[in-house]
C-alpha cells in the first residue's frame, strides 16, 4: 500500500477491484465505513456479487480477466471529457515526456516485438528501443508541458485509448454499459482538486497473464486524477499473509537482495560493475533519483552479510554470492519446472503448502517425487509434507525421503511482522513452544551452526561464503530477534564523521541517509534503517497521539518504512509552492520562512516528507533550482503514465486469458498477452474455446480459512463454519446442467478434476460476450485432502493453468476454463 | 462529555500505574495492557499481532502462569489503533490455532519408499539435514556458468517460503540461502 489501512477513512470514493476485502481483510472495512459515513461513495466491480458489493453504492460485473478494458474505458472517459487533474497531471507525472519518434503500437503489439522461437516458456519479448524518452542536450527528458505534441505521453496515450469506447468495453467486459458509466463518473470525480479517490486490490488483479498491467491501468488513473500522495488515495494493495510484506521487503525471492536491490547477474562481474549497472543516473538536477545511493546500500547489506570478513581488497564479499545468468528466470513456476524434469536434489519448504498453492497443483506434487530430499517446516502436517502418501500417490515407488520440523506459531516467539501498511510491529512471546516445537528462527540459526561445522571440519568446495557469513544472532545460545532486527537496522561498524557528527562503531545508524559506501556501515535492509536505532526498538512503540494533521498517521505507534513515512510520495499531496491540494485533510505542508516572495528556511509539517527540500516554486511563483520532484524513487522524478520498465508495453491493453470463452479479442487480434509465460511439459495442459471447458472458472477465498487453509482447516470452529471445497454457480447455471444446491458434481479443467460441493446462488449472473451468454463459476482455494481427515476436499489449484504474467511470473488462477457436471 | 475506554478505565478506578502510560507516550517496554484486568489474574499478558491477514490486528494473549502455561484467551486489544479491539472470525479463534491438538510437535522423518513418518530427535534431524545440503551443495556447486562466468551458484537446491516468519527471520534465513549459494528462493508473494 502507498498509504495505510487507517487512511482509508480520509478517502472520497473507494472504489474494490480484484479484491474482496469485506470477506478476505475484514477489519480493512472499519475505515470503508468510516469514510462511507462521511458520504464517501463505495463503489465495487467484481465478477461475483460478494460481501464487498453488498455493502457498496455502485456494483458493476464484469467477466474475469477483463479488467484493463473496464479501467481502459475508464482513461477514455476521463480523457474525453476532460476530467484529469491537469495541474497535477502536467506538473508531477509524464504525460508532458516525449517520446521517441519511432515508438508505435499496432493490432496489439507495441513497437519492437519478436516472438520468441526458442526454448523456454515466454512467448515473446520487446526491444524497448523505441520506448524511450526524448532527451535534450543536457541529457533530461524533453517536455511539452502543453501536453500537444503528437509525441507527447500525453498524446499517445489518448490515442492507444481511443478503442476502447464504451460499446466495445461492454463487449468484452460483460458489464452492464449504465453500470459502467455509473462507476466511471463516480470515481473519476476524485480528479476535482482536493477530492481523493482510493483503490483497494488484492490477487484478483496480480493472477492474470495481464495482471502487472491491470495495476498499471489503475495507477494511470489515480495519476491522471491526482491522486497519488495525499490523503485517502494511493495505490492500496492489500496483502494476504501477515508478513508477506516483510518477506518480500527481506526479498525471499529470486531476482532480488534485501531492500529491493537487484541479484547479481553473472555479467555482473565486480562490485563495480554491479554497483554501476544498477545506479540510475539523471542529469537533472531537480531529480533526487534516490536510487542513485544504490552503492551505499549494497555494500551496507554485504557488511551486514559477512561482517569483518567484508573489507574492500574482497569486494565486501561480492563474489562469495550467487549470481544469476543474464536473461534467466528462477521464479516459482520455472523453479517446480525445473524439479518436475527432475533437475533438483533438495528442497525446502517453510510455512509454505505449495502442494497445494502453486498453480497447477498436480505437477507440483509430481515434481516433490522426483527429489531426493526435502525439509517441511510447519505447524502442522500439509500436503506437501506429506505428498508421498496424497491421493494417488504410491509411498513405494517415490524415493523421497522427507524431514518434518514442527514449528512453533508466532504467540510462542518474538519479533516483527510488516503489515500491508508497511507498518512494522513487534509481537511478543506468551506461552513457551508447544511440546518440541521451535520457533524458525532457533531452527535457521542451528541449521547455519551445523552447516559452518561441516564446512569447517571437512573438505568442502567454495567454503567462503559459508565460513564468513555473520552468524551471532544468538543470546545465551538461543536465538535472539533484537540481534537480527539490529543488523538489519544496521550499525556504524567504525568511528566515523558523517553530516559532521562522530558516529561511534557499534552504535545503531538513525536512518538510511546515514549509510555508507566504503564499508563504514553496515545495513541488512537499508529500508528498515530507522526502525531500531540508539533509541530504541521504534516497531515497538504504542502511543495513540496523532500527529498534527489529525489524519489518523500515528506517528509514533508502531514504525513504518520508509523512515517512519506514512503516506508514500506525500510530496505530491502539495502543490508546487508547498501548499496542500486538500486543506483539510493536509498530509503536509510546508512551514519554512519567507523573504521578499522567496523561501528562506526550510520546514516541513505533517507526515515525513519525502525528502525534506524546498518546494518546487517560491511563494511569488518562481521556480527554484534546491528543490526535487515528488516521485524520488523514479529516475526522472514524476510518475509514470508511460511506463517502459514494463515486459509487456508502456501502456496497458487487454489482451484475453490464456484460456478464454471468445474466439475474437475486440481490440486487437493478439488473443494472448503476446509476452505471457506459458509452461509445456505433459502435465501442463490447456484448452482455449473449447466446448469441453465452457465456463469462466476463478478461485476466491471465504473469511473462516485462509490460503491454502493449512492454519485454519485443522482447527474446530473454521471448519465447522466452512467445510466443503464448493463450487458457486448462478441459478441459470445450476438449471442448464440439472443441478441442485448442496449436490456433490465435478468440476474439470484441461488439468485436473475436482469433487466441490454446488453453491447455487444469485451471487453469479451469466454474462453477455459480444452476442454470447457466458457462464462463471468460482471455488474457494482453501482446501487440501490432509484436513479433514476425509480427504475429500481438495485444492482447487489443482485446476488452475501453467501460465502467468511476464513481468512477475504470478500464474493465472483468476481466469481459466472449467466444465461442471453432475456426478 | 465524551468518553473513550481508557478514559473510563480511569474514571473507574481500575487502570493500575503501570498501565496508565503504557499507551501514552513513547513507551519501548513489553506493553501491559488494562484489558487484562478483566481476565483472571493468573495470567501473563502479552500483546501480539494477528498472523493471518495482513491488517495487523492487535490482539491481547493471556497465558496461565500456572500449570501447563499455556494459553488460557487471544482477544482483540482494545488500544490497537488499527483494529481497537475487533477482530475478524480467524483473528478470533488464534487460540485454536495455538492450543491444537493437531500441531506437530516432534520433528518427523519419512525414509525413501516408507510408508510412514517416524519420530525423531531435532539432533538427527538438523544433523542429517546439514549432511544432505552439503553434499547436494558439493556435487552440483556451479563456480561457472556455460559462458564462463563466475557465478558461484548450486540450483540443485531450491527453497520456499515464508510469509509466516517474522522479520527477523526471514533476514536470517535468506542470509543463509544465498551463502550456500541458492538461486532459486522464492516464496508467497510469487503466487
Ligand atoms: S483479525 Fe482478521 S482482519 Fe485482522 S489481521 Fe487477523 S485476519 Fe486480518
Amino acid at each position: 500500500m502507498t498509504n495505510h489501512w487507517i487512511d482509508i477513512q480520509n478517502s472520497d470514493c473507494i472504489l474494490i477491484m480484484g479484491s474482496n476485502a469485506a470477506e478476505n481483510h475484514p477489519i480493512s472495512f472499519k475505515y470503508v465505513t468510516k469514510a462511507m459515513e462521511k458520504g464517501a461513495p463505495l463503489i465495487n466491480v467484481d465478477p461475483r456479487f460478494t460481501r464487498t458489493s453488498a455493502k457498496a453504492d455502485i456494483y458493476a460485473a464484469l467477466r474475469s480477466g477483463t479488467d484493463i478494458a473496464f479501467l481502459g474505458g475508464m482513461i477514455k472517459y476521463i480523457l474525453d471529457n476532460n476530467l484529469y487533474n491537469k495541474e497535477y497531471t502536467a506538473a508531477y507525472t509524464n504525460a508532458s515526456f516525449l517520446v521517441d519518434e519511432s515508438f508505435g503500437f499496432k493490432d496489439g503489439l507495441f513497437s519492437g516485438y519478436r516472438k520468441n522461437s526458442g526454448d523456454g516458456p515466454s512467448m515473446g519479448g520487446y526491444d524497448k528501443s523505441s520506448w524511450a524518452f526524448q532527451m535534450d542536450d543536457k541529457g533530461i527528458p524533453r517536455m511539452d508541458k502543453t501536453l500537444k505534441d503528437k509525441h507527447c505521453v500525453f498524446q499517445l496515450m489518448k490515442k492507444h485509448y481511443e478503442r476502447y469506447d464504451i460499446d466495445t468495453v461492454v463487449k468484452v467486459t460483460g458489464t452492464a454499459g449504465k453500470d459502467l458509466l455509473k462507476v466511471y463518473e463516480t470515481y473519476t470525480a476524485t480528479g476535482k482538486t482536493g477530492k481523493a479517490g482510493t483503490i483497494m486490490y488484492a490477487m484478483g488483479w496480480t493472477q492474470h497473464t495481464v495482471g502487472t498491467q491491470m495495476i498499471r491501468t489503475m495507477a494511470m488513473i489515480q495519476l491522471l486524477l491526482g491522486n497519488m500522495g495525499v490523503a485517502g488515495g494511493g495505490v492500496n494493495a492489500l496483502r494476504g499473509e501477515s508478513n508477506v510484506q516483510g518477506s518480500t521487503d527481506h526479498c525471499l525471492l529470486w531476482h532480488i537482495w534485501p531492500g529491493y536491490l537487484k541479484t547479481a547477474r553473472a555479467s555482473n562481474d565486480t562490485l563495480e560493475a554491479y554497483n554501476k549497472k544498477y545506479t540510475p543516473k539523471s542529469n537533472d538536477p531537480l531529480s533526487a533519483n534516490w536510487w542513485q545511493n544504490y552503492p551505499k546500500y549494497s555494500v551496507s547489506l554485504l557488511k551486514s552479510f559477512f561482517g569483518d570478513k567484508a573489507i574492500p581488497e574482497n569486494q565486501f564479499g561480492y563474489t562469495w554470492l550467487p549470481k544469476v545468468d543474464d536473461g534467466a528466470v528462477y521464479s516459482w513456476f520455472d523453479l517446480f519446472d525445473a524439479m518436475y524434469k527432475g533437475n533438483l536434489e533438495g528442497f525446502f519448504a517453510w510455512g509454505q503448502n505449495p502442494a497445494c498453492s502453486g498453480s497447477n497443483a498436480s505437477k507440483i506434487r509430481k515434481a516433490l517425487e522426483k527429489l531426493d530430499w526435502m525439509v517441511n517446516v510447519n505447524i502442522f502436517d500439509n500436503e506437501t509434507g506429506s505428498f508421498w502418501r496424497g491421493p494417488g500417490a504410491e509411498p513405494s515407488k517415490i524415493g523421497t525421503e522427507v524431514f518434518m520440523l514442527p514449528a512453533s506459531v508466532s504467540v510462542e516467539k518474538e519479533g516483527s511482522i510488516t503489515n500491508s501498511g508497511r507498518w512494522m510491529q513487534w509481537r511478543y512471546q506468551g506461552p513457551k513452544p508447544l511440546g518440541n516445537s521451535r520457533p524458525d528462527g532457533d531452527i535457521i540459526m542451528e541449521l547455519g551452526h551445523r552447516i559452518k561445522e561441516k564446512y569447517k571440519a571437512s573438505d568442502g568446495v567454495f567454503k567462503h561464503p559459508i565460513l564468513n557469513l555473520k552468524w551471532d544472532y544468538e543470546t545465551n545460545g538461543a536465538y535472539d530477534p533484537h540481534k537480527a532486527a539490529k543488523e538489519i537496522n544496521g550499525y556504524f561498524v567504525k568511528d566515523v564523521t558523517v553530516k559532521g557528527k562522530l558516529c561511534k562503531k557499534g552504535t545503531l545508524v538513525p536512518s538510511f541517509a546515514w549509510l555508507q559506501a566504503d564499508g563504514s556501515t553496515s545495513s541488512g535492509n537499508w529500508l528498515y534503517c530507522n526502525s531500531y536505532t540508539e533509541k530504541g526498538n521504534m516497531s515497538a512503540r504504542r502511543s495513540k497521539k496523532d500527529a498534527a494533521n489529525n489524519i489518523g498517521l500515528y506517528p509514533e505507534f508502531a514504525w513504518c518504512w520508509p523512515v517512519n513515512r506514512r503516506i508514500l510520495y506525500n510530496r505530491a499531496s502539495v502543490d508546487p509552492k508547498g501548499h496542500p491540494w486538500d486543506d483539510k485533510q493536509w498530509v503536509i505542508k510546508f512551514a519554512g520562512e519567507s523573504k521578499d516572495g522567496k523561501y528562506t528556511s526550510k520546514k516541513w509539517l505533517g507526515d515525513v516528507p519525502d525528502g525534506g527540500w524546498y518546494p518546487l516554486e517560491n511563494p511569488d511563483g518562481t521556480r527554484r533550482s534546491d528543490a526535487k520532484q515528488p516521485f524520488i524513487m523514479r529516475k526522472h522524478g514524476f510518475g509514470q503514465i508511460f511506463g517502459p520498465g514494463r515486459a509487456d508495453g508502456p501502456f496497458p491493453e487487454h489482451y484475453e486469458p490464456l484460456e478464454c470463452p471468445v474466439e475474437k479479442n475486440y481490440f486487437s487480434s493478439r488473443m494472448v498477452n503476446p509476452t505471457a509465460v506459458v509452461y509445456s511439459t505433459k502435465e501442463d495442459g490447456h484448452a482455449s474455446c473449447d466446448p469441453r471447458f465452457p465456463f469462466v472458472g476463478t478461485t476466491y477465498r471465504v473469511s473462516e480459512h485462509w490460503q491454502t487453509g493449512l492454519m485454519t482447516r485443522p482447527q474446530k470452529w473454521l471448519m465447522e463454519l466452512q467445510p466443503n471445497v464448493f463450487v458457486e454457480m448462478s441459478e441459470e447455471l445450476a438449471k442448464l446442467r440439472g443441478i441442485k444446491n448442496g449436490e456433490r458434481v465435478l468440476v474439470s479443467s484441461a488439468r485436473a478434476n475436482l469433487e466441490c460441493t454446488a453453491i447455487v446462488t444469485k451471487r453469479f449472473k451469466p454474462f453477455t460476450i459480444g452476442y454470447a451468454t457466458v457462464h462463471q463459476v468460482g471455488i474457494p482455494w482453501h482446501y487440501g485432502w490432509r484436513w479433514p481427515a476425509t480427504g475429500t476436499e481438495e485444492s482447487a489449484n489443482l485446476l488452475t493453468p501453467p501460465a502467468g504474467d511476464p513481468n512477475t511470473r504470478i500464474p493465472e488462477t483468476k481466469a481459466f476454463m472449467v466444465n461442471v457436471t453432475k456426478l | 462529555m465524551k468518553l473513550d475506554r481508557r478514559d473510563f478505565m480511569k474514571f473507574s478506578g481500575a487502570a493500575a500505574a503501570g498501565i496508565a502510560v503504557s499507551g501514552l507516550g513513547f513507551d519501548l517496554k513489553p506493553v501491559k495492557s488494562h484489558a487484562g484486568m478483566l481476565k483472571t489474574r493468573y495470567a501473563k499478558e502479552t500483546t501480539t499481532i494477528c498472523c493471518y491477514c495482513a491488517v495487523g490486528c492487535g490482539a491481547i494473549v493471556h497465558t496461565s502462569k500456572r500449570g501447563d502455561g499455556r494459553v488460557i484467551n487471544i482477544e482483540g486489544d482494545p488500544d490497537h489503533v488499527i483494529n481497537r479491539g475487533a477482530l475478524c472470525s480467524k483473528g478470533s479463534s488464534l487460540k485454536q490455532l495455538t492450543e491444537n491438538e493437531n500441531r506437530l510437535t516432534e520433528p518427523m522423518y519419512r525414509a525413501p519408499y516408507s510408508d510412514k513418518w517416524q519420530t525423531v530427535s531435532w539432533d538427527w534431524a538438523l544433523d542429517k539435514i546439514a549432511e544432505r545440503v552439503k553434499k547436494t551443495r558439493d556435487t552440483s556447486f556451479e563456480t561457472t556458468n556455460a559462458k564462463g562466468q563466475t557465478v558461484n551458484r548450486t540450483t540443485r537446491m531450491a527453497s520456499v517460503g515464508s510469509a509466516a516468519m517474522d522479520n527477523e527471520e526471514c533476514w536470517i534465513y535468506q542470509a543463509l540461502m544465498r551463502s550456500l549459494g541458492l538461486v532459486y528462493v522464492e516464496h508467497q508473494a510469487r503466487i
